[in-house]
C-alpha cells in the first residue's frame, strides 16, 4: 500500500514536470549505488549486469525496450518493420535508419560505419565477445550511405530485433575502438574504461571496481537533457546496505538490485527517506521434476540418463499432487514480499506469451491426497509415508545454499510431508550447483535428486530459445558432458514439433499463441515444471529523484536522460 | 584443611587431590557448572518441553516473535519454536565437539606415542603430522563432504551419515597438536630410572607403554583434550555457517546463527541465544581445560 502511494505520489510528479526542467544539468548531482561495482565500461568485454548497464549511460544502440517489452527507438529515426518495409516480407533483412545529425560526445558524427564497425568488433574471430549471441545469424551488414545499416540474415528470422538492440548490443565508436579488434580489444584499457558514446552522460573518471564518474553529454540529441549536470556511480556493499543507504540514511539517490527480505523492505521503506520499486521480467522460481532416474544404484553415467525413466515421477498424478500441496502465496511472503508473486507460468511475461494458466494457484491437499490415492500409493504400514509395491515415496529435494531457498525447502518438506511423503533436503554451495563442471555430482545439470529448486530467466522479450531448451535434444548426459539444458529431460514429439513451428512464424500474435501453449505443456499438462514464485527486481529510489521508471527488459538506467530532481 | 595438616593426614589419593584443586579454580568451577547445565539443557530440555507440531499456514501466524512464556526463545521467520530448535541444535553441536576431540586424541596419542618411543618411526611421523598440520582445513573438509556424503549417506542415512562424515572429518585433522605434545612427553619419560628399570627386567615395548608412559602423559592429553572440543564446536558452526554438513532442515547452532544474521538488526535475540550457547561452551570448556592444567601438574597442586 504504501509502496503504490508513493509510486502514485512519483507518477503526480512526473505529469507536472516538464515546466520545471527545460534546462540541461540545471539539477546537480545525482549518486547512483550499484553493490557490485563497475569493472569495465564495454558491455561486449562482459557480460556483468553491472557493468552492461553502468555502461549503457554513455553507450546506445539502434533501439531500446521500454517497460513493457516494447521496442523504442533511439538513435534509429523510427522501429523498422515489416508493415512500413523496414523488414523484408520474407524476414532476412532489416533496414536501420539513423536520424540525422547525430554526434558523439567528442563532437564528430555518427554513421553507419560506426555500426558496421561495431558488428566486425564483436564478431572478430580472435576476439572473444560478451554479447556475440546478439549478433548471430547475421551473413552481412551493408552501409548503402552514412545513415543506413542494412542487416542480412542467413535464415528468417522472426525476431530480428537483436543486433543494436537494447542495453547489450550498443554502438561504439569506430574512430576510437579502430585499433581494438581482436585480440586487441582487451587491452585497449583507455577505449574499454572510457568509451565515446551518444548517450546522456559521458565517463569523466572511472576507478575500476569502485567508482565512475560521469558528466552530462554536451552533444546529447535532445538539448533539454539530461536534467543533471553530473553523476557518480558507485560499487561496493551488499543488496542490504544498498537498499539501507537510499531508504535509511538517503546518501544515494538510487541503488540497483536491492534483493532484502520482507521484513527488512517494511522496516526500511518506514524510515521514509525513498521507495523501493519493483518491475516484473521474466524469472521464475520453479521446482523441476526429475523425469529419469537418480537412484544411486545404478551406475556412473546412467543415474539420471533417459535411459532409465523415474520410478514414480514419470506419472503425471505424482507430479501434480506435489505441486497441489503447495500453498504458492505464502512462499512469496515468506521470502520475496512485494518482489515477488505466485504463479504458475514458465513464461510469466511478456503479456503476450504469458498463458492465463492460474491452475496452480489455490492450494489443495486433499486433492493431491486423493490423487496419489487413485495413483495407488498408499500409507499401507501406517508409518505417514506412502507406498506402492514396496517401494516408498521418497524425494530428495536439492537446491543452493540461500536463506531464501532453505526456508522454502522447511515449508515445502513440510506440506509434502503432510502428503505422505518423505522428502530429504539437501542444499548445495551455489559455486558448485551452477558451476556446470563436469566432474562434480553435484550441479544442476547432473540432477541427481528427484527434484530440485532454483531461477531462470531468458534474454530479451522473445521465448523462442528458452522454450526450445525443453527439446528432447537438448538433454543433458554423460554423452554431451551434461551441458544440455534441457534439465528436466523432458521429451516429446509434439512440443518438439511445436517449436520448430514458432522458429518459422513470423506473425505476432501467432507467435504468442504457439509460446503459450508450449508453456502450458511444460506446467499444467505436465507438471515437469512446477512454477513457484515470479521474482521482479527490487531496486530503490530516493524519494527527491524524479522520473524513475524500472525497466527489466533493458537496462536499469535506459531512461537515466529524464531523471530529475524533485524540489 | 589439607594443606595445614600435611604432614599428619594420611596420603590422600591422586584423585582427591586433583579435584580439590581443581575446585580451587573458580573460573574451572564456573566452566563446569555452565557445562553441566548446557548438557543438561540439550539432553534433557527436549524430554520436557515439547511444543505441539503446527502446519505452515498455522506457525507461519506467529513468526517473528519476540521471547515470551509460549515461546522462551521467540520464533523464527517461519514460525518454528526457537528454544525447541536450540535444543535439537545443541545436542548436535555438542556430540560433534565431544566426539571429533575423542577420535582426535586418540589419534594423536596413538601417533605421539609411537613416534616418541621408538626411535625409527618418529622421524616417519612427525613429518606425517607437519604435513597435516599444513593442509588447509576448510578446504579439505569441503572436498571430503563432496566426495563421500552420498556414499555414506547411502549407508546411513542422511543425518547419521553427515553427522559421522564431519566428526571423522574434523577429527582427522585436529590430532596434529596432541601428537606433538604427547611425543615430546613420552621422550622426556623414557629416559627416567622406573622406564630404564622395566625394560631391563625384560617388559615388552607394550607392557612399558601402557603400564607406565600413558598414565604419566593423561593430563597433559586431559588438557589438549578439552581445547579440542572447542575447537571442534567452532569448526563445526563454521561449516554450517557455509551452508554445509548437515542437511538444511538438521539445526546445529552454527545454522541458527547462519539464519538468524539476516534478521539481526530486526530480531537480535536471534543471533544473540546460538551465539551465546556456542560462546558459553567454548569458555567453559576452556576454563575446564585450565583448571585441569593446574590440578593436575603436581607443582602447581602442592602449593
Amino acid at each position: 500500500m504504501k509502496l503504490r502511494t508513493a509510486l502514485m505520489g512519483a507518477a503526480a510528479v512526473l505529469a507536472f514536470a516538464p515546466a520545471a526542467f527545460a534546462e540541461r544539468g540545471a539539477d546537480g548531482h545525482v549518486n547512483v549505488l550499484y553493490w557490485q561495482a563497475p569493472s569495465i565500461l564495454n558491455p561486449y568485454l562482459s557480460s556483468g549486469t553491472k557493468d552492461v548497464e553502468t555502461a549503457s549511460l554513455v553507450l546506445e544502440g539502434m533501439a531500446g525496450f521500454n517497460e513493457k517489452g516494447e521496442v523504442i527507438a533511439r538513435l534509429a529515426e523510427s522501429i523498422p518493420t515489416v508493415e512500413n518495409g523496414g523488414i523484408t516480407a520474407d524476414l532476412t533483412q532489416i533496414t536501420w535508419k539513423l536520424k540525422p545529425g547525430l554526434l558523439w560526445s567528442d563532437g564528430t558524427p555518427v554513421t553507419s560505419a560506426d555500426a558496421k564497425f561495431t558488428y566486425e568488433y564483436c564478431t572478430h574471430p580472435e576476439g572473444g565477445c560478451a554479447q556475440a549471441a546478439r549478433y548471430e545469424g547475421i551473413s552481412s551488414i551493408e552501409t548503402p550511405d552514412d545513415l543506413t545499416v542494412v542487416i542480412t540474415f542467413a535464415a528468417p528470422k522472426p525476431n530480428p530485433y537483436t543486433a543494436f538492440v537494447g542495453g547489450t548490443s550498443p554502438i561504439l565508436q569506430a574512430a576510437q575502438f579502430a585499433n581494438c579488434l581482436g585480440a586487441a580489444a582487451s587491452t585497449c584499457t583507455d577505449q574499454n574504461f572510457k568509451p565515446i558514446g551518444t548517450g546522456p552522460f559521458m565517463v569523466t573518471d572511472f576507478k575500476v571496481n569502485d567508482v565512475v564518474e560521469l558528466a552530462a553529454n554536451p552533444n546529447y540529441r535532445d538539448a533539454a537533457k539530461p536534467a543533471f549536470a553530473t553523476m557518480t556511480v558507485k560499487g561496493g556493499g551488499d543488496a542490504g546496505a544498498a537498499a539501507r543507504a537510499v531508504l535509511e540514511t538517503g546518501e544515494f539517490d538510487y541503488a540497483w538490485n536491492t534483493q532484502i527480505n520482507p521484513e527488512q523492505q517494511a522496516q526500511m521503506s518506514a524510515a521514509g527517506k525513498g521507495v523501493l520499486l519493483n518491475g516484473f521480467g521474466t524469472l521464475v522460481e520453479r521446482i523441476e521434476m526429475n523425469m529419469t532416474d537418480p537412484s544411486p544404484d545404478l551406475a556412473e553415467g546412467e543415474r539420471s540418463t533417459t535411459k532409465h525413466p523415474h520410478p514414480f515421477l514419470s506419472d503425471l498424478r505424482v507430479r501434480k499432487a506435489l505441486s497441489m500441496a503447495i500453498d504458492r502465496q505464502i512462499l512469496v511472503d515468506i521470502g520475496y514480499g512485494s518482489a515477488g508473486r505466485p504463479t504458475c507460468n514458465l513464461v510469466p511475461a511478456p503479456e503476450m506469451f504469458a498463458s492465463d494458466n492460474t491452475d496452480c494457484l489455490a492450494q489443495d491437499m486433499e486433492g493431491a491426497k486423493a490423487l496419489l490415492e487413485e495413483a495407488g500409493w498408499t500409507d499401507s504400514d501406517g508409518d505417514g509415508v506412502r507406498d506402492k509395491d514396496g517401494a516408498k515415496l521418497r524425494v530428495v529435494y536439492q537446491t543452493s545454499t540461500n536463506p531464501v531457498r532453505q526456508d522454502f525447502q522447511a515449508v515445502i518438506k513440510d506440506w509434502w510431508t503432510e502428503l505422505g511423503v518423505e522428502v530429504e533436503l539437501k542444499n548445495i554451495d551455489a559455486s558448485v550447483f551452477f558451476g556446470g563442471d563436469a566432474g562434480s555430482p553435484d550441479t544442476f545439470q547432473k540432477f541427481y535428486a528427484d527434484v530440485e529448486m532454483y531461477a531462470n530467466n531468458f534474454d530479451g522479450t522473445d521465448p523462442e530459445p528458452y522454450l526450445a531448451q525443453y527439446k528432447c535434444d537438448k538433454i543433458p548426459g554423460p554423452e554431451n558432458q551434461w551441458q544440455g539444458e534441457n534439465i528436466n529431460r523432458f521429451c516429446d514429439p509434439a512440443y518438439d514439433a511445436l517449436v520448430d513451428e514458432l522458429s518459422k512464424t513470423a506473425d505476432m500474435a501467432k507467435r504468442g499463441e504457439i509460446a503459450k501453449k508450449l508453456n502450458d505443456m511444460l506446467t499444467k499438462d505436465s507438471y515437469t515444471v512446477v512454477a513457484l514464485v515470479d521474482r521482479g527486481r527490487l531496486s530503490a529510489a530516493s524519494n527527491t529523484l524524479g522520473g524513475v521508471v524500472l525497466n527489466t527488459w533493458d537496462t536499469e538506467l535506459w531512461n537515466a536522460q529524464d531523471w530529475f530532481r524533485v524540489k | 584443611m589439607t594443606d595445614t595438616n600435611i604432614g599428619i593426614a594420611p596420603p590422600e589419593s591422586f584423585r582427591a587431590a586433583v579435584w580439590s584443586q581443581f575446585r580451587k579454580h573458580k573460573g574451572a568451577m564456573f566452566g563446569l557448572i555452565v557445562l553441566a547445565l548446557l548438557v543438561v539443557f540439550v539432553v534433557i530440555g527436549p524430554l520436557v518441553w515439547q511444543p505441539e507440531k503446527l502446519k505452515v499456514a498455522e506457525a507461519l501466524k506467529s513468526k517473528n516473535l519476540g521471547p515470551s512464556l509460549r515461546f522462551p526463545m521467540g520464533t523464527d521467520q517461519l514460525g518454528r519454536d526457537q528454544l525447541a530448535r536450540m535444543m535439537a541444535a545443541g545436542k548436535v553441536s555438542l556430540a560433534v565437539g565431544f566426539i571429533a576431540m575423542m577420535i582426535a586424541i586418540f589419534l594423536g596419542t596413538f601417533v605421539g606415542v609411537l613416534a616418541g618411543y621408538f626411535k625409527r618411526l618418529d622421524g616417519i611421523l612427525m613429518r606425517l603430522t607437519d604435513m597435516f598440520l599444513a593442509l588447509p582445513l576448510i578446504p579439505l573438509l569441503l572436498v571430503m563432504v563432496m566426495l563421500f556424503r552420498d556414499k555414506i549417506a547411502r549407508v546411513l542415512g542422511p543425518e547419521m551419515g553427515a553427522f559421522i562424515l564431519i566428526v571423522f572429518a574434523i577429527g582427522v585433522t585436529s590430532w596434529m597438536h596432541a601428537a606433538r605434545i604427547v611425543r615430546g612427553e613420552v621422550l622426556a619419560l623414557k629416559e627416567r630410572e622406573y622406564v630404564l628399570a622395566s625394560r631391563a627386567i625384560g617388559a615388552s615395548p607394550r607392557r612399558v607403554i601402557l603400564r607406565h608412559i600413558l598414565p604419566n602423559v593423561v593430563s597433559p592429553v586431559m588438557v589438549a583434550a578439552t581445547l579440542g572440543v572447542a575447537e571442534a564446536i567452532i569448526t563445526e558452526s563454521v561449516l554450517s555457517f557455509l551452508g554445509l554438513g548437515f542437511p538444511p532442515d538438521f539445526p546445529t547452532w552454527g545454522r541458527l546463527l547462519y539464519e538468524g544474521l539476516e534478521y539481526m538488526q530486526l530480531y537480535p535475540e536471534r543471533v544473540i541465544f546460538p551465539g551465546l550457547a556456542i560462546s558459553l561452551t567454548v569458555l567453559s570448556v576452556n576454563y575446564i581445560g585450565d583448571g585441569l592444567r593446574d590440578a593436575l601438574d603436581p607443582r602447581i597442586r602442592g602449593r
